[in-house]
C-alpha cells in the first residue's frame, strides 16, 4: 500500500518555538498575588456592582434616619393642629400635613425607626431560631429531621394574616402591643423558611469531604458543624436573609394597615398610610409618601440581596 | 480476551519498525466518495486559532496560534493538562463555545468553509449530520427525564434522517454502538444504565447521522479502564466502517499514542508540538513533550525511589531492604472484613448489598499497600473502615495490637492522632474558610499540641515538607491549584506525626505532571519519616510506582495479592491480566 504509506509520511512533526511557548515550573504557586478569601473576594466582586453601590448608600441613609431622626427634623409630629388638617406644603413643613394635620415630613423620618426595628430584629430572630432548626434537622437528619420538619410544616401552613389575628388575641399580647410583639408575630410565623434553606445548605456541606477530613483529625460531630459545617453553608441563608428584612418591613407595615400591627400611638409607616386612607381622595399626597419610604427601604433590600447573591453564588465563581 | 481491534501493521508506518502498533484501519478506502471529498483536502483544518474568554478580570487568551489539521478518516488526538485549551479548541469547531467566548484570530476550515464565518444557521445544520460529538461525563449528558430511544429519536429528527420505521432504526443505532438487547434498552431511562453504557448511547447519537468528524472529548475518563477499553475498541471499529474522522481530546498521551494515528500536545494555549503519534512518544522535541513523557506513568515505570535517600548506590542497597521489610511489624491486620448495606426496597423490605465481603490483608510498617480495583469493587468502604469512619459488619481490623472494635471515647481519639486520611478531591478536602495555615493547625489545636508559637513553627516546617513556601500560610484553598491543595492535605495530614497514612485516590483528580511530584513527595515522606500507606486507587501504572504490595478487589473480595513485581510481571488471575492490558498505551513499545 504505497498510497497509505505515503499518507502517514505526510504528518510532519511540528515543534513549537521554545520562546513563544515558554516552559514554566510545574504547579507553581504565584507568589505575588494577595491573599483572597472567599469573603474578601465576594467583596472584590461585589463593590464593583452599581446594583450593590446604589442599594447599599439608600439602606445607608435609612439607617441614619432611623438612628439620628434629629438630624433631619426638628418639628414634633405628635404636635398636630387640626387647623392644619390637609393643607399642603408650607415653610418648614416640605410635605405638607395629614388629616389630623400633623407633619407628614416629620412622620415619614420618624417612623423609619420603627418598621426598621421591626425588619431587623425579625430577621434577627428568624436567623437565630430558623437557623438552629434547620442546621440541627440537616446535620443529624434521621428522627430529629423528620420531627422539626413537620413543626416546621405547621407553622409554614399558617397564613400571615390569620395567625397574627389568632395571636394578637392572646390575653398577653393583647395587653402589651408593640413593636416587640409584632417581632415576635413575625418571628413565629417566619422561622420555617430559613430552616429550610438552611437544612439545605448544610445537607450539601455535610457530607464533604473536608468534614469527614475534620472528623478523623478527631474534631467531634457537633464541633465540626460549627466550625466547618455551618460557615460554609451561610451564603444562602444571607442572601434570603437580606431579601426577607425588606419583606419583613412590609409585613410589618400589612400588619399595621390592618390594625394588628404596631399599635396606632407608635409612628410607622404602615399606621400612617392606614391613616391616610380616609384622606386618598383628597390628599393622597398622606399617602404617597409613607408609602414611597417603605417602597424604596424594602427595594433596596431586595437589591442588596440580589447584588449579594450574584457576589456569592459558588457556580458564577471560578474554582 | 483476544478481542483486540488492535493490529501490528508493519506497512503501516514510516520508521518500517515491525513493533509498531496502530489502529487497524486498514479495511478503509483510501479514495474518499463523499462529495468535494479528496483524500488531499483536509477535513478540518485549524489555522492560527486564537480564543478569548472576557472574564470579571478582563480578556483570558485561552488559546493562542493554534494550527492542527484533520484529513478525511484519520483519528487525531489533542492531550494536554486541564486547562490547556485542547477542549476549547474542539468545541470551537463545533460553535459551542460559552457565551463569554469568542474566536478572535484564525480560521477553522471544515471542509473548504469557514466556521468562524458561518451563521448560526449554518453550524446548526453542520451539527450532528457533518461533525458529530460524543461529550465527556456520561452522567450528565443524557437527559434524565426522557428514554434513551427518545433523546436518539430526537437526534435523527433534527437531522431529518428519520426513516418511517423510526423505532427500528433506533435500535439499530444502538444495536451499532455495542448496546446489546437494543430495541428494549431504547425503552429505558438513562438511570437505568451504567456509566459504560450511557457512553455507548452518547456514542450512538454522536454517531447516528454518520458525520465525516466526530467530536470525542475525553470519551472515556469517567470508565473503569476495562470499560474504556470495550469503549474505545468499538469507537474505533464504528468510526472505521464509517469513514469517519476523529477528533478525541484526552488528558492520557498513552491513549492518545495507542489510538490515534497523529497527536497534537496543547501546554498553555499552545500548540507545542505535533507529529505522528509514536514519533512524538519516542522522540519528543519540545521540552513540555519531553516532561510529559517522562513522568507518565506506565507499566514500565519502577518504584519510585527517594530521591532524598538516593545516596545509595549499589543495586542490593537501591532495592528496599528487604530483611528489614521481612522483620518489621505488621501495623495493621485486617481480617475476614465484610460491610454488608441494607438496600431499601418497597414496603419495609430489604435487600443485603456486600460491599465488602470477607478480605484479608496486612501491612507492615513502613511500607506501602496498594488496593486496586474498579468502580464499585468496595476499595473506598475498606478505607473508610480502616479509618474507623464505618463500623465493619464482620470481621476485625487490629491496628498495632489493638482492635479497632474495642476503642473507647479516648482511645479512638489517640487512635485519629496515629492514622490520617488523604482523600481523593483536593477541592473538596479542604475547608474553603480556613485558610492554609488554619487548615494545617487544625489538628494541632484538635489534639491540643504546643502553644500558638509552637504551632506556627510546626505548620512553617510542615509546608516547608511538602514543598510549598511559608507565604502560603495566609492563603485560601480557591486560590491554589489542584496538586498545590493537595500538598496541603498532606500536610495536614502529617501535622500529627502519624504512623499510617491512607490515601483514597489521593492523586487521581491530578495532571499527569502534578501527579509524578505529588507520587515523589509521597515516596521521600516515606523514607523519611517511616510512613506506612494504604493506597487506594484504580490505577495500576500509579501502584507499579509506589507500592510495594498489591491486593486487587473485585466486587468486594480480594482476587489477588502479592508483591507488586509478582503481580505485574506474572499476573495469576484473569481479572488482573484485563486491568493491566487495559491500561492505555501498555502494549505500546517506548523505548
Amino acid at each position: 500500500m504505497p498510497e497509505k504509506t505515503q499518507n502517514i509520511n505526510r504528518i510532519e512533526h511540528f515543534v513549537a518555538d521554545l520562546e513563544e511557548t515558554p516552559l514554566q515550573t510545574t504547579d507553581q504557586l504565584n507568589e505575588q498575588a494577595a491573599p483572597l478569601s472567599l469573603w474578601a473576594e465576594a467583596w472584590k466582586n461585589l463593590r464593583r456592582q452599581p446594583l450593590f453601590i446604589v442599594s447599599a448608600l439608600l439602606i445607608l441613609l435609612v439607617l441614619v434616619v432611623a438612628l439620628l431622626p434629629g438630624l433631619f427634623t426638628h418639628t414634633d409630629p405628635t404636635q398636630c393642629e387640626l387647623i392644619n388638617s390637609n393643607e399642603g406644603p408650607s415653610a418648614g413643613h416640605p410635605l405638607g400635613f395629614t388629616l389630623q394635620g400633623c407633619d407628614v415630613y416629620a412622620r415619614v423620618i420618624l417612623g423609619t425607626q420603627a418598621s426598621l426595628t421591626v425588619g431587623v430584629f425579625s430577621t434577627i430572630g428568624v436567623l437565630i431560631i430558623g437557623g438552629t432548626m434547620g442546621a440541627v434537622a440537616g446535620y443529624y437528619g434521621g428522627w430529629i429531621d423528620a420531627v422539626l420538619a413537620r413543626l416546621g410544616d405547621t407553622f409554614f401552613a399558617l397564613p400571615l394574616i390569620l395567625g397574627a389575628i389568632v395571636i394578637n388575641s392572646l390575653p398577653f399580647i393583647r395587653e402589651n402591643r408593640s413593636a416587640w410583639t409584632v417581632v415576635g408575630i413575625l418571628v413565629t410565623l417566619g422561622w420555617p423558611q430559613i430552616a429550610r434553606i438552611t437544612r439545605g445548605a448544610v445537607i450539601e456541606v455535610r457530607n464533604a469531604d473536608f468534614v469527614i477530613a475534620a472528623q478523623s483529625l478527631g474534631v467531634s460531630r457537633g464541633k465540626a458543624l460549627l466550625t466547618h459545617v455551618i460557615p460554609n453553608s451561610l451564603s444562602p441563608v444571607i442572601v434570603i436573609a437580606t431579601v426577607s428584612l425588606g419583606i419583613y418591613i412590609v409585613a410589618e407595615a400589612t400588619l399595621s394597615f390592618l390594625g394588628i400591627g404596631l399599635p396606632g400611638s407608635v409612628m410607622s409607616w404602615g399606621n400612617d398610610i392606614s391613616a391616610a386612607q380616609t384622606s386618598l381622595r383628597n390628599n393622597p399626597s398622606t399617602l404617597l409618601w409613607p408609602a414611597l419610604a417603605l417602597s424604596i427601604t424594602v427595594l433596596s433590600f431586595i437589591m442588596l440581596g440580589d447584588a449579594v447573591r450574584d457576589a456569592l453564588d459558588p457556580k458564577a465563581r471560578k474554582r | 480476551m483476544s478481542t483486540d481491534k488492535i493490529s501490528i501493521d508493519p506497512t503501516g508506518t514510516s520508521d518500517g519498525g515491525t513493533d509498531s502498533i496502530r489502529l487497524d484501519k486498514a479495511a478503509r478506502p483510501v479514495s474518499i466518495t463523499e462529495a468535494g471529498g479528496d483524500e488531499r483536502l483536509p477535513l478540518l483544518e485549524i489555522r492560527d486559532l486564537a480564543i478569548t474568554f472576557s472574564t470579571g478580570s478582563g480578556d483570558v487568551h485561552a488559546v493562542r496560534n493554534a494550527n492542527l489539521t484533520v484529513m478525511p478518516a484519520e483519528t487525531v488526538a489533542i492531550v494536554g493538562e486541564s486547562g490547556s485549551g485542547k477542549s476549547t479548541t474542539a468545541l470551537a469547531a463545533i460553535g459551542l463555545l460559552p457565551s463569554n467566548g469568542r474566536v478572535s484570530g484564525g480560521q477553522i476550515m471544515f471542509d473548504g468553509e469557514d466556521l468562524t464565518r458561518a451563521g448560526g444557521k449554518r453550524i446548526v445544520e453542520l451539527r450532528g449530520r457533518s461533525i458529530g460529538m460524543v461529550p465527556q461525563d456520561p452522567m450528565s449528558n443524557l437527559n434524565p427525564v426522557w428514554k434513551i430511544g427518545y433523546q436518539v429519536k430526537e437526534t435523527l429528527k433534527a437531522n431529518n434522517l428519520a426513516r418511517k420505521d423510526i423505532n427500528k432504526q433506533v435500535a439499530e443505532v444502538l444495536a451499532d454502538a455495542g448496546l446489546p438487547d437494543a430495541a428494549r434498552r431504547a425503552k429505558q431511562y438513562p438511570h437505568e444504565f451504567s456509566g459504560g453504557m450511557r457512553q455507548r448511547a452518547l456514542i450512538a447519537i454522536g454517531l447516528s447521522c454518520s458525520p465525516r468528524l466526530l467530536i470525542a472529548d475525553e470519551p472515556t475518563s469517567a470508565l473503569d479502564v476495562t470499560v474504556q477499553r470495550q469503549i474505545l475498541d468499538h469507537l474505533a471499529t464504528m468510526t472505521s466502517e464509517l469513514n469517519t474522522a476523529v477528533l478525541l481530546i484526552t488528558h492520557d498521551l498513552g491513549l492518545a499514542a495507542e489510538r490515534a494515528e497523529k497527536v497534537v500536545v496543547m501546554y498553555k494555549g499552545q500548540v507545542v508540538e505535533s507529529g505522528p503519534a509514536l514519533d512524538i512518544l519516542r522522540n519528543p522535541q519540545h521540552p513540555y513533550t519531553q516532561r510529559l513523557v517522562a513522568s507518565a506513568p506506565s507499566l514500565a515505570s519502577r518504584r519510585i525511589q527517594s530521591t532524598r535517600a538516593a545516596g545509595k548506590e549499589s543495586p542490593e542497597e537501591l532495592a528496599p531492604d528487604t530483611a528489614a521489610v521481612a522483620k518489621a511489624e505488621d501495623v495493621i491486620q485486617v481480617r475476614n472484613l465484610s460491610k454488608i448495606y441494607k438496600l431499601r426496597g418497597g414496603l419495609g423490605k430489604s435487600t443485603d448489598f456486600k460491599a465488602v465481603d470477607d478480605v484479608s490483608f496486612d501491612i507492615k510498617r513502613g511500607t506501602t499497600l496498594a488496593v486496586v480495583g474498579e468502580s464499585g469493587s468496595g476499595k473506598s468502604t475498606v478505607a473508610k473502615m480502616v479509618l474507623n469512619l464505618e463500623k465493619p459488619s464482620a470481621g476485625n481490623i487490629v491496628f498495632d495490637g489493638v482492635d479497632l472494635a474495642s476503642l473507647d471515647r479516648k482511645s479512638l481519639f489517640d487512635f485519629r492522632r496515629r492514622v490520617q486520611p488523604i482523600f481523593q478531591d483536593p477541592y473538596g478536602s479542604l475547608d474553603p474558610m480556613y485558610n492554609i495555615y488554619r487548615t494545617i493547625e487544625e489538628p494541632l489545636r484538635v489534639h491540643k499540641i504546643g502553644d500558638k508559637k509552637s504551632r506556627e513553627v510546626k505548620v512553617r516546617e510542615l509546608l516547608d515538607q511538602v514543598a510549598l513556601p511559608a507565604s502560603s500560610m495566609q492563603r485560601f484553598p480557591n486560590e491554589l491549584s489542584g496538586g498545590q491543595r493537595q500538598r496541603v492535605a498532606i500536610a495536614r495530614a502529617l501535622a500529627l506525626d502519624p504512623e499510617v497514612v491512607i490515601c483514597d485516590e489521593a492523586v487521581s483528580a491530578l495532571d499527569v505532571l502534578v501527579q509524578a511530584q505529588i507520587l515523589n513527595l509521597l515516596a521521600d515522606l516515606q523514607s523519611e519519616l517511616g510512613l506506612t500507606y494504604l493506597f487506594i486507587t484504580h490505577d495500576l501504572a500509579v501502584v507499579r510506582q509506589i507500592a510495594d504490595h498489591v491486593c486487587v478487589m473485585e466486587n468486594g473480595k480480594i482476587v489477588e495479592t502479592g508483591t507488586t513485581d509478582n503481580v505485574f510481571e506474572a499476573p495469576a488471575k484473569q481479572y488482573t491480566r484485563d486491568l493491566l492490558d487495559a491500561i492505555p498505551g501498555s502494549r505500546l513499545a517506548v523505548a
